[in-house]
Order: structure tokens, then C-alpha cells, then sequence
């Protein structure tokens, strides 16, 4: 026989309990946290919300509502006038969920009864599009896409690691990205600094990396820093940004940043590349390890040559760099195990991962209780000049 | 026997191999025989006083020998020696 939707409404209502406006703004109130699921459309949560709920729209309910509550759990329905979230309720009870309740009156009597309305800050309907493969994603999801597109992150090299790390943080919708590189593209750049292109040569590579990133994805800001980093500026240079990416090509400049990291609490992303071998981590400052807890002092020069004396694999780069962008995006979002701890060791020719642990020095003589921070002349250093004095009192 | 990797700047002392497999029941043992037979890498790792340099981290499978005991870190038959010294490379 059929049955009509008045049929299947006043069966609903004979099966699901229902719970008052009234009721539940008082549990709310009293700080009881319960959780309430909004099975409305997007579009109508985007309008408002009650605080503390999630959206499930009803037409992904089954599919989604394990990724919210498991089935002995409370849940309180709610749609926009009572009708929807109680045929919802029919449909978790058919999937063994036994603690329901329906919002009677839905979010129009909760709205019209005064109670606080939360209206989301959302995407347009152009980035939805745009990054609906990371808002699928539960742990970015559109309050992670926004976080992302809030974000600021400082390259240091626009170059091997900054070409493809930027190129991806930019995709990814990293709403502010800071280069900082004093030198201009050169054809032997572009077997692996794939952000610039063959008519761009002899261009700032801020400057080119600014307009594939552009014509990329128009969200983007770009900061370009035509500069090097050092000591009077790297402050200055890091102020604002809530990530460093470390694809400098040199010691002085790393251990540089890996203090200036320290000084104003930022993450610091790190990668380092020779032919067919890459090293990176993370560093935490005064969470994890730091920088100079893993290498307390540099190599000598003719033991650290560069990537333009000894060469470097190109998809070396792409490898490395991406591992920084991810491991950025991990920092920024505070989802997931980061690298912060770990250095990760891969062997492009040999085709293997090694993960070797870095602790924190208790000694360390940037981040250890007693050191004493400050600049030095990090060129001098790593050539090896006052490399003993530096050092004294540290551990051997 | 252990297993020994050798980072690139290394390689040229050690007839351009990426690994090498050595004696020694100690990580000091190792090196020890890792000079014996290529002298050039004693001259990379040790001071003029017969100190490792400090640049050099040495690591058993994946634990720092700073954290375990040193050079006199036992090393068994499968596990894996690292010589590990910073890389710069990255922008040029």
C-alpha cells in the first residue's frame, strides 16, 4: 500500500523521540556539549548554524554519520523546520544507532527563539571547486582550507626545494607565500626549479616563481623578497609568517635561520639535497629538536660542497621539496605525526627511506636551558674561524 | 659483520661504494677497520687530536650513538652503522 510522506512523517514521529528548543539551548548552556548533527544542505548551514554542530547533509547521512558518532552515542537531529532530521532519525536507527533525538521546530524555532547562531565563515562557490579534493579530505575539510588560505609561509630559495614547494603550497591554497632569493633565473636552473620557465631566464627568481604561482591559483599573495637573508634582516623577514620552508643551498644561512626559528618560536621546515640524496625534518623550536641539537657544527666547506660543485639529481628536488610542502601544510593545519623528531633519510638511487631519530640535546648550545642565543658571523663560523670558542662549554 | 653506509661526500675515499661491510664489534671498532683499509676517511672524520669532529653524526639502525654509548655503542651482525654529515645543497 502506499503511503503517503504525511505517513511516513507521523510514523517517524511515533519512532524517534523528540527533544524541545527550549531543552536543548539549556543543555548547551549548562555546558553538556551534546552532539548535535545538522542534516540540512550546505547552503542552508552557510546561512547559520547552531554553535557546536556538524553538518551531515541528509543525502550523505549513512556514508558519513561514522566518521561523527558511533551508534550507542547520543545524537540530536536537527534540519530546518523538524520534518527532515526526523525521517533522518529512521534511517540511523535502520544503521543500529539507539540514542536519538530530533530537534523539534529545527533551527527556525531555535532561531526565532533568540538563541545564538553561528554563521561560518566559508569558502566561495569558485574555491569549493577549487579545493574540493581537500575539503572531501575529513582532516582538512573547509575549516582546514580556510586555515590554509589564512596561512603564511616564508620560502628561504626560490630554487631545487622552493620551485616545488611553493609551486604546491601555492596549489594547495597557502594564502600568503613569502620568497626570499637574491638571484635570477640561469638555464642550468631549470632541469629541476620547474616554478620558472625558459623565457623567464635572467628574471628574479622571485619574480618568476610570482608569476607561475599567479597564473596558478589568483588567491595567492606572493611576497617577494629580492634579498638575501641575514642577520640584520632575517627578523624582519620572518615577521608575520607562521612557517619557514629551509631551501637555502648553504651552512651559513641554515644555522642562521635555524637560531632566527628559535628566536621567534616559528617551525622551521628542513631540506637538504646532493645528487641523489635528501635529509629532512622538522623543527619545532623548543617542542622538538632543533637544527644545531642534530648538527651541533657544520662540515668544513670541502667536506659540504654545493649542489652546483658536486650536482643534484632534478626530481631529487621535486621529492624533497614536496616532502617540505606536505610537512608545511601538516603544521600549519596541527594534523597529523610531523617530521619534528625524525630525520628522514632518502636515497634516490637506491630507492629507500631511512628514518634515523633526533632528540633534544640537553646541552644543545641553541635550544639546550642554557644557552645563550645570538647572531654570530655564520659565514666566518662555517668556514671554520672561532669554530672552537664557539663551542666551549658545549659537550664533546 | 656490520653494514655500513657511506654519505656522497665519503664516497670518493671509499672507492666511490655506498655501502661497505666491515668487522667490529663496537662503533669505534668499525671506523677503526673503515680506516685501516681507506686511510682518506680518517682524515674526513678525525681531528688532528684523534677526536671524531663533531659534524659527524654517527648512528646504529636509527638511534644516535651520542644517545647509546658513544663509540664503544655495540654493533651485532645486522645492524646498520650511518655516517651522517649535514648537507647544505637546496637553492643553487
Amino acid at each position: 500500500m502506499p503511503r503517503t510522506y504525511q505517513d511516513l512523517l507521523a510514523h517517524a514521529r511515533n519512532e524517534v523521540p523528540e527533544i524541545q528548543v527550549a531543552d536543548l539551548a539549556a543543555r548547551i548552556a549548562a555546558g553538556d556539549a551534546p552532539l548535535v548533527v545538522d542534516v540540512r544542505e550546505q547552503s542552508e548551514w552557510d546561512e547559520g548554524h547552531v554553535p557546536g554542530a556538524v553538518l551531515v547533509p541528509r543525502g550523505f547521512l549513512e556514508s558519513r554519520i561514522a566518521g561523527v558518532a558511533r551508534p550507542d552515542q547520543e545524537i540530536i537531529l536537527m534540519c530546518a523546520g523538524g520534518n527532515r532530521s526526523l525521517l533522518a532519525g529512521l534511517t540511523l536507527q535502520e544503521m543500529g544507532f539507539t540514542n536519538l533525538l530530533s530537534l523539534h521546530g529545527g533551527f527556525t524555532r531555535w532561531k526565532q527563539s533568540g538563541n545564538d547562531v553561528q554563521v561560518p565563515r566559508t569558502l566561495s562557490p569558485g574555491q569549493r571547486a577549487r579545493y574540493s579534493r581537500h575539503v572531501l579530505i575529513p582532516e582538512v575539510g573547509e575549516e582546514g582550507q580556510l586555515k590554509l588560505l589564512d596561512s603564511k609561509v616564508l620560502l628561504i630559495g626560490a630554487g631545487g626545494l622552493g620551485s616545488p614547494a611553493a609551486y604546491y603550497l601555492a596549489a594547495a591554497g597557502v594564502g600568503t607565500i613569502g620568497l626570499v632569493d637574491d638571484d635570477v633565473v640561469d638555464a642550468s636552473n631549470l632541469q629541476r626549479q620547474i616554478i620558472h620557465t625558459t623565457d623567464r631566464v635572467g628574471m628574479l627568481k622571485g619574480e618568476s616563481a610570482k608569476i607561475a604561482i599567479e597564473a596558478l591559483n589568483p588567491d595567492v599573495k606572493v611576497n617577494v623578497h629580492a634579498t638575501r637573508v641575514n642577520k640584520d634582516n632575517v627578523l624582519d623577514l620572518l615577521s608575520g609568517y607562521d612557517v619557514i620552508v629551509d631551501g637555502a643551498d648553504n651552512f651559513p644561512t641554515r644555522y642562521l635561520l635555524a637560531d632566527a626559528s628559535l628566536m621567534t618560536r616559528t617551525p622551521l621546515v628542513h631540506a637538504s639535497i646532493l645528487r641523489f640524496e635528501g635529509h629532512a625534518s622538522v623543527f619545532t623550536p623548543y617542542e622538538g629538536p632543533c637544527y644545531r641539537c642534530l648538527f651541533p657544527e657544520p662540515p668544513p666547506p670541502d667536506l659540504a660542497p654545493s649542489c652546483g660543485e658536486a650536482g643534484v639529481l632534478g626530481v631529487l628536488c621535486g621529492v624533497m621539496g614536496n616532502i617540505q610542502a606536505n610537512e608545511a601544510i601538516k603544521v600549519l593545519l596541527g594534523i597529523g605525526d610531523t617530521l619534528a623528531g625524525r630525520l628522514l633519510v632518502y636515497d634516490a638511487l637506491g630507492m629507500s627511506f631511512t628514518e634515523l631519530k633526533v632528540r633534544r640535546d640537553p646541552h644543545c648550545p641553541a635550544c639546550g636551558p642554557d644557552a645563550k642565543l645570538e647572531f654570530r658571523d655564520y659565514e666566518a663560523w662555517c668556514a671554520g674561524v672561532g669554530r672552537h670558542a664557539a663551542t666551549v662549554g658545549a659537550p664533546s | 659483520m656490520s653494514t655500513v653506509r657511506i654519505p656522497p661526500v665519503l664516497r670518493p675515499a671509499v672507492g666511490g661504494v655506498r655501502e661497505l661491510t666491515v668487522d667490529g664489534g663496537t662503533v669505534g671498532e668499525v671506523l677503526e677497520a673503515i680506516y685501516a683499509e681507506h686511510p682518506a676517511v680518517r682524515q674526513q672524520l678525525v681531528t688532528e687530536e684523534g677526536e671524531l669532529h663533531r659534524f659527524v653524526n654517527l648512528y646504529v639502525n636509527d638511534e644516535d650513538v651520542r644517545m647509546l654509548e658513544w663509540l664503544d655503542t655495540p654493533v651485532g651482525e645486522r645492524d646498520t652503522v650511518l655516517i651522517l654529515p649535514a648537507m647544505a645543497g637546496g637553492a643553487g
